[in-house]
């Protein structure tokens, strides 16, 4: 008797349109329903609703883009998280790292798994780039997918370099002195560069100006990094990686075994 | 409308029969151009700004221009490391003029030395070596090292621009501001 009004309480109120207005309700266990309720889901439309038995295969794909894909969403919320922090000051950079490692509540394993996650999503997406190039996936019709994918991979390496100089202790300090020297030497618009003397530029006025927002590395290059690595870039690798995922769609899913 | 575009068109072919359609300045390119060439107008102005925006106008670095002394301070024919540690600089006085060479070795970049006893710069790294004037001799180096522009203030002190140049290799060495007569 009680579980019998238990389970017109249950229906009743699961029936009611307040409870399906917040809950969706199970369907019927056919493909077609099991399809729709992938398609009318956000976040799993992201995910194809029908997929060839050979692109689960790991052997095949070594699920390296799945791999970076997830390292990436991984460092975006570690990287949010260590935001709370980070101030993005000469005076105040290095010591709030030092802060992360040895005060904060899980601050040394939210660092370091910030920093080695970032090490393997380069490592990965270069993998994931062999994989493609060795399986044939770049050819016809997914040339331009490759075109995307080689864009993702600069930013990927460009996320790694301005996360670099962050912790503003004299490893970082010297890589981008060093890497933004490379800068110098751009032709037309670097002060060093083939055709830049002749056009006009100077230490305070070529590329590696614009990138430091000074002649040296200091306070500029520091914060300008910080904003790079945690907006700006972030912001165009999400565009970019929207458009890669849409195209391996549009482009018939993942590409087959020779 | 359609009907519209279709009668100007009928006039256009009538009226400009003998030009070549390109040509033809009529009242839909004309606004087309004013259109378009404002919209680029606009969109131009705004990526430059916003490259512009990543120039600042004002630098808190350490300043380029440096005061020296007095010539008078250096004995001549020789060079004065009283501002190596400081500014990486040597101030070399000769007989007729003053200069100042920057000590950074022009093979990659490390700082030599100044050998007083053997008269020349010897750089620790790679070996490369200058004479007192800063001309390459031997080892590595691939050109002179480098000047910077000096000249008197109105109290007659020294002034050392480490923003401007000179570069022997290129003769710059004999212009305006590469030394100060003394």
């Amino acid at each position: 008797m009680a579980t019998k009004l238990i389970q017109d309480i249950i229906e009743t109120v699961t029936n009611s349109q307040i409870w399906k207005s917040f809950f969706r309700r199970k369907h019927d266990d056919r493909n077609r329903s099991r399809m729709l309720a992938v398609i009318a889901n956000f976040f799993m439309h992201l995910h194809p609703a029908t997929i060839a038995r050979h692109g689960i295969a790991l052997k095949y794909t070594w699920c390296m883009g799945g791999t970076t894909t997830f390292l990436f969403l991984f460092l975006t919320l570690t990287g949010v998280l260590l935001m709370f922090y980070y101030r993005p000051t000469t005076l105040n950079a290095f010591n709030d790292i030092k802060e992360l490692e040895y005060s904060v509540p899980f601050g040394m394993m939210l660092r370091n798994t910030h920093r080695w996650g970032a090490h393997l999503m380069v490592i990965t997406v270069m993998l994931h780039m062999f994989r493609v190039f060795m399986t044939g996936a770049y050819k016809p019709p997914r040339e331009f997918n490759w075109v995307i994918g080689v864009v993702l991979l600069v930013i990927t390496f460009l996320l790694s370099f301005s996360g670099y100089l962050l912790t503003w202790d004299q490893l970082g300090m010297w890589a981008i002195t060093v890497g933004t020297n490379m800068a110098r030497a751009t032709p037309f618009i670097g002060h060093e560069g083939p055709f830049g003397e002749q056009l006009g530029m100077t230490p305070y006025n070529d590329i590696r100006f614009a990138i430091l927002g000074g002649s040296t590395v200091g306070a500029n290059a520091l914060l300008r990094a910080y904003i790079w690595h945690c907006i700006a870039f972030p912001l165009i690798l999400t565009i970019f990686l929207a458009v890669h995922f849409w195209r391996v769609r549009k482009d018939g899913g993942i590409s087959g075994p020779l | 409308m359609a009907e519209e575009v279709s009668q100007t068109t009928v006039v256009q072919k009538k009226e400009f029969a003998d030009q070549p359609s390109e040509l033809i300045l009529d009242r839909r390119r004309v606004l087309r151009w004013i259109g378009w060439g404002w919209m680029w107008l606009f969109i131009t102005a705004v990526f430059g700004s916003a490259a512009r925006f990543f120039f600042p106008r004002v630098l808190f670095e350490p300043p380029t221009k440096l005061k020296v002394g007095y010539p008078s301070d250096y004995t001549i024919g020789t060079v004065s490391e009283k501002y190596m540690q400081k500014y990486r600089i040597w101030v070399v006085r000769e007989v007729d003029r003053l200069y100042v060479i920057e000590a950074k070795c022009t093979h990659l970049g490390c700082t030599p030395f100044w050998l007083s006893s053997e008269k020349k710069f010897k750089c620790p790294c790679h070996g490369g070596g200058y004479t007192p004037e800063g001309v390459n001799i031997e080892g590595p180096p691939p050109r002179p090292l480098e000047r910077f522009k000096v000249t008197l203030t109105e109290e007659g002190e020294i002034l050392v621009d480490q923003a401007v140049r000179f570069r022997g290799e290129r003769g710059e060495w004999e212009k305006p501001g590469a030394y100060i007569s003394v």
